[in-house]
């Protein structure tokens, strides 16, 4: 188990190198940044050749990768082109970006697991059929609509929320942003639970269960529940790296100046700092995450092992 | 043309007839099926199954049981008395009906708009109003289906068993094929889609749906692939997998017939959703300006116009994202099908 | 069909989860922002920003978020009247020439940067050297390439030759003179551009420390200032102009969206959007009432030709630029989709330069949708090359796959063939950037002018002059180089907006643009707030709002 921890940790290494230098690659392969920070205006030679030299975009690929990666070793992720470091932009976006995917995850976990056991043990009755449609509705509409539309019944119309986040965003104000962020997963989740429910509700020791006596509540929770939930978790692991990185609706909807944000005016600035730091972050994360997973595979079922 | 039953049919193909799988079905068959009511619907015996399922369907499922039915027979035998299956093939089918032959059911030309007209509701001859453009909304609509399900079907099929082989690889195998490809899964999904789409399709340009389904299957297989492998590592645990080692099953063997069928639901679920997700991706991609471009029709271009007009002129997106419900509907009631029909349990 | 069913009491077990869920949704309602800000002339003012998208130096700005701060910040030499746009002296008494090429400049004496220094000519010409600079990295350096000695600073390559301007001299506290390399008789009417603003021996002193609170001699001062978050302004009780702020302060608030922005007004947590969203203009006036403005700005959007390309250029293809003109049903595109936020255009400068500034109709019939004519000129010009036109433009910003789609439809309904117009949507604008410097384009494709002061030059000489610094079409034509060359010698402003304007009719002839539209600025306020105009650039003119 140790072992396998650090084995895992010391994998990160390659995975680092990687990913670092396929999104430096497709940064690279973007383009060239400097003509559009003049804006419409022509950019002047002699500036945009100095900032070119200041970026060491002048120089092939390799030596500007080996630059970056120096750089970062010294504790330096360089510098957005608005003049803030990267470490900066990172700090501010993390947390906030990390309590809204908390949020989305508690959503996903408690509404997502219970309707999927609901659907699960209801199979083709109302309740299921209800939920049925409720994802369909969330898997075909965008979630710019169905975020725009709460925004606006919940925040204007019936002014129970603010519509906006404000600079600090604190956990009440990201439960909304949470939930519209949570929508589509809890599609997944749903249905991943219901199937494997419905699956093992059938099963054997459940039977045995149920003729051994138990109550129905703890048949469904330790026995059911407890076997359902591999897939359930898996998802629910891959999804986090994808809900801290993939909000760039939610967040420009909410105005939450997260991750997705900053990642999508990085991208749309070609600006190389920014992706790489932010990306190599999210990398990171999806590691960690995944390693959760893997250990939480054997809390879930013993009879999986991590030599 | 996409064939849509190829992906229930890639699912039942490994698990053909054969030793201690077929034992353990008939087992469970003969546990549970006193228990079972029959069918809710008789199956009608004359009806034929819709073209496209019935070749690989083995031996002929009325065959008189002399000897256990193969899985395969007995799921096909299945599918064929179950409603749902045949409501959703009869779904599928219209879909890609009128993706052949869009002008079956509309005569107009989707390319045909008069500015004037934008944003006006329903009018006689043009049912479901008109777009920003001008252009009918129900035309586009049906004219949409075949870049929207081409692109929904084959990044789904893709995904699926792509991301299928390698995780369920990856799960049943372990050790350092394990770790590469769990890692490289890692990479991938680090990726931003937006980055992504932008450097990959603006390299990759053509006229043709190929490049987004190319692109969203490389994006897609990470996830399919986690799922595949943490049911892989659950179904590779249980008992019959261990007996079946024990009676000196090969491992090729073992993953084919004893893993993969009872690893593959969860696979099912995540691919009958992602197929909505990949044609509202699809979407993405063209608000990006990356994704399918005019003269191509397709409800992703649709969506994505419509979304900011929500305000102003709802059924824009009502009717192409009712098409597209109606589709991951389908879809997801033919995997609940072929999943309830590929579980011994319930046979 | 068996199923293991359990009891109402497992079901109860997992419908207990949902309260909680409906507890968490619910507990978000106490949110709700209120409206303290105040009343009186002392209330705060909270209006809708944009992260600048570079450090906020003057000589560093190019775009209409920075642009916002650095007009409540500072006052230049001159300012632009935000309704006419007339340059009148600011900080400068006077500025006299004899032979427009040397400029003396006299400052009014009394003006203060809000940190207590006092505004020097010195004030003005270090500021004016360190935008200069090639070593500054100043994106609007070229500003100063008129002023003697630029090469120097800011040669084509290498190192800089000089530390600073050799055609600026400061005679005393308040006077400087400015040597030109050639005359340009209205100079000194471009002295209201950001660019041109003096600076405090503060920035140099503690550069870090300036940007992280800019001080500057505007009716404004910065009070704090969170990066990517907002700024809080204050009223300057010591400014010493004549456009003393009518409110307490303003309290930007940076958006990711200014839909949310808006979304936010109606909900009662902002008083300002300025650029409010194309979406929201169908119904602004329902949500709004009167609290809306819409207004002509210095902004023009154009298709411009590559001349780079033989197939647009070959003789006869002026009759297809000009039918393709004549294609775009203009008035309809800009009522339909932009909601009357825009003006069809009507030749090569802006509505808002207005009658005296040059504004006329000078593209006369070309700019007028006449699909019939638009097809003969097309067919007798030789057709399109290749039978097909693409229009390329950026669509990560505005609402520009919108209008390029509507650009085509209409062409194409025009000329009845078929598809014969598409649109190349490009997904970033860095990326459409690099497509036009490097001159990679095959047909007409976007370009967007907001002017930096408000004079017919300005949109004609760099954007159609022979080298002109943003001529990305490579259009050339020696007569039409020479009649601006005449204007920009001319000391009368009338006679020289005539000159221009003969220049400008060259471009009806020779078609090296279609004009599509002049693009307004508009915003929206909240019911407490009051006097609400914008200026010339679109920006909101902050020190006129009063809070009743």
């Amino acid at each position: 188990m140790g072992r396998h921890v650090i084995r895992r940790l010391l994998q990160m290494i390659p995975v680092f190198i990687g990913s670092t230098f396929l999104i430096f690659l497709l940064v690279y392969a973007l383009g060239d940044p400097v003509a559009a920070l003049f804006g419409d205006k022509a950019p002047d030679p002699a500036t945009a050749a100095r900032i070119r030299q200041d970026l060491h975009l002048d120089q092939p690929l390799w030596r500007q990768y080996l630059h970056y990666m120096a750089q970062i070793f010294r504790g330096d992720f360089g510098t957005a082109f608005n003049g803030r470091p990267v470490l900066e932009l990172m700090a501010d976006a993390f947390p906030v970006t990390l309590r809204l995917t908390l949020v989305a995850v508690a959503v996903e976990v408690v509404a997502g697991i219970a309707f999927g056991v609901i659907s699960g043990l209801r199979r083709g009755r109302p309740l299921d059929t209800g939920l049925l449609v409720l994802t369909l509705v969330v898997v075909s509409v965008p979630t710019f609509v169905s975020g725009y539309l709460l925004q606006f019944l919940l925040g204007v119309k019936w002014g129970w929320v603010r519509p906006s986040v404000s600079f600090d965003a604190t956990f009440a104000e990201l439960l909304l942003p949470g939930v519209v962020l949570a929508l589509v997963s809890l599609a997944y989740v749903t249905r991943l639970t219901r199937t494997a429910v419905a699956e093992n509700a059938r099963a054997d020791y459940v039977r045995t269960a149920v003729a051994k006596g138990l109550p129905r509540r703890r048949v469904v929770t330790h026995h059911i529940l407890r076997n359902s939930l591999i897939p359930v978790v898996t998802f629910i692991g891959a999804d986090v790296g994808a809900l801290m990185g993939g909000a760039i609706v939610t967040e420009r909807i909410f105005n939450i100046h997260g991750v997705g944000y900053q990642l999508y005016q990085g991208i749309l600035r070609n600006n190389a700092p920014t992706v790489v730091g932010f990306v190599t972050v999210l990398v990171i994360v999806f590691l960690l995450a995944n390693l959760l997973v893997d250990l939480g595979y054997a809390v879930l079922d013993p009879r999986i092992r991590h030599a | 043309m996409p064939e849509p039953y190829e992906n229930p049919n890639e699912a039942v193909a490994p698990t053909g007839a054969g030793g201690a799988m077929d034992l353990a079905a008939g087992e469970a068959r003969s546990l549970t099926a006193p228990e079972r009511p029959a069918s809710p619907v008789p199956g009608e015996p004359g009806i034929t199954a819709p073209e496209g399922t019935g070749a690989p369907a083995g031996p002929a499922p009325g065959e008189p049981g002399g000897r256990p039915r193969s899985l395969r027979t007995d799921a096909w035998h299945q599918l064929r008395r179950n409603p749902v299956f045949l409501l959703s093939a009869l779904l599928i089918l219209f879909l890609v009906l009128i993706s052949l032959w869009p002008q079956l059911i509309a005569g107009g030309d989707p390319l045909r708009c008069d500015l004037e007209r934008s944003q006006e509701g329903s009018a006689p001859g043009h049912p479901f109003g008109y777009d920003t453009q001008g252009c009918d909304v129900y035309t586009r609509t049906v004219y949409g289906a075949r870049a929207s399900l081409t692109v929904g079907i084959c990044a789904t099929v893709g995904a699926a068993l792509l991301g299928g082989l390698l995780g369920g690889a990856a799960g049943f195998f372990g050790g350092w094929w394990d770790a590469l490809l769990s890692r490289i899964a890692d990479v991938f999904f680090g990726i931003p889609v937006v980055l992504g789409g932008l450097v990959f399709l603006s390299v990759v340009t053509s006229d043709t749906v190929w490049p987004v389904v190319g692109f969203i299957v490389l994006l897609g297989w990470p996830q399919v692939a986690r799922i595949a492998r943490g049911s892989v590592l659950t179904a590779k645990e249980h008992d019959y997998v261990q007996a079946a080692r024990a009676l000196g099953a090969g491992p090729g063997r073992t993953l084919l017939r004893h893993v993969a069928p009872n690893a593959v639901a969860p696979v099912i679920v995540v691919a009958t959703i992602a197929l909505g997700t990949y044609i509202a991706l699809e979407a993405t991609l063209s608000f990006l300006g990356v994704g399918l471009r005019p003269p191509t029709v397709s409800w992703g271009i649709d969506i994505s116009n419509a979304a900011p007009q929500i305000r102003n002129a709802p059924h824009m997106l009502l009717w192409p994202a009712g098409a597209l419900s109606v589709t991951v509907l389908a879809f997801i009631m033919l995997g609940d099908a072929v999943r309830d029909a590929l579980d011994p349990k319930l046979a | 069909m068996r199923r293991a069913r359990p009891g109402p009491r497992a079901v109860r077990a997992v419908v207990a989860a949902l309260p909680v869920l409906a507890l968490l949704t619910g507990a978000a309602a106490c949110g709700g922002g209120g409206n303290d800000r105040g009343r009186g002339p002392d209330a705060i003012v909270s209006s809708s920003w944009g992260d600048p998208q570079n450090p906020l130096e003057p000589a560093n700005t190019n775009e209409v978020q920075g642009g916002k701060v650095l007009d409540m910040v500072f006052r230049g030499l001159k300012r632009y009247d935000p309704r006419t746009g007339a340059a009148q002296d600011m900080v400068a008494e006077r500025i006299d020439t004899t032979d427009s090429r040397t400029f003396t400049i006299t400052l009014k004496a009394g003006w203060r940067f809000s940190n207590g220094e006092p505004v020097t000519a010195r004030s003005f010409t270090d500021a004016w050297n360190y935008a200069a600079h090639v070593d500054n990295k100043q994106n609007n350096s070229a500003f100063f390439s008129d002023i003697a000695g630029y090469e120097e600073v800011h040669p084509e390559s290498g190192a800089a030759r000089a530390r600073s301007l050799s055609g600026l001299r400061v005679r005393d506290a308040r006077t400087f003179a400015v040597t030109l390399k050639e005359p340009f008789a209205i100079w000194p009417q471009t002295l209201g551009y950001q660019a041109f603003m003096p600076l405090p021996r503060a920035f140099f002193e503690d550069h870090d420390a300036w940007l992280d609170k800019p001080v500057g001699n505007g009716p404004y001062a910065v009070r704090s200032y969170t990066k990517g978050g907002g700024m809080k302004l204050r009223r300057w009780d010591g400014y010493r102009g004549p456009d003393k702020a009518r409110n307490g302060g303003i309290d930007l608030i940076v958006y990711t969206d200014n839909n949310t922005a808006y979304t936010d007004l109606l909900a009662g947590n902002l008083d300002l959007v300025d650029d409010v969203p194309a979406q929201q203009l169908k119904h602004v006036e329902k949500d709004l009432g009167d609290r809306y403005v819409n207004q002509p700005a210095l902004i023009t959007q154009t298709l411009v030709f590559p001349f780079y390309q033989r197939a647009w250029t070959r003789p006869g293809m002026e009759k297809v630029r000009r039918g393709l003109s004549m294609a775009i049903d203009r008035k309809r595109i800009t009522e339909k989709i932009f909601m009357r936020t825009r003006t069809p255009a009507s030749d090569w400068t802006s509505q808002a330069l207005g009658a005296p500034g040059g504004w006329t109709d000078l593209c006369g019939d070309a700019c007028v949708y006449d699909p019939a004519r638009a097809k003969r000129l097309i067919a007798e010009g030789g057709g399109l090359p290749g039978g097909r036109v693409t229009l390329t433009s950026n669509v990560d910003t505005g609402s520009h796959r919108a209008w390029m789609d509507a650009v085509c439809n209409s062409v194409n309904n025009a000329l009845g063939r078929g598809p014969v117009c598409t649109v190349d949507p490009v997904g970033t604008f860095a990326d459409f950037r690099n497509r036009t410097t490097t001159y990679k384009l095959t047909g007409p494709f976007r370009s967007g002018w907001q002017a930096d002061y408000p004079l017919i030059q300005n949109f004609l000489e760099p954007l159609y002059s022979t080298g002109g610094s943003s001529n990305y079409g490579k259009f050339s034509d020696k007569a039409f180089d020479a009649l601006l060359d005449r204007a920009n010698r001319e000391a009368d402003p009338a006679v020289a907006v005539r000159h221009y304007q003969a220049a400008e009719r060259l471009l009806a002839e020779r078609m090296p643009a279609i004009p599509l539209w002049y693009q307004n600025g508009s915003a929206g306020w909240s019911e407490r707030v009051s006097g609400v105009t914008l200026n010339q650039f679109s920006v909101p003119v902050y020190d006129r709002i009063a809070v009743a």
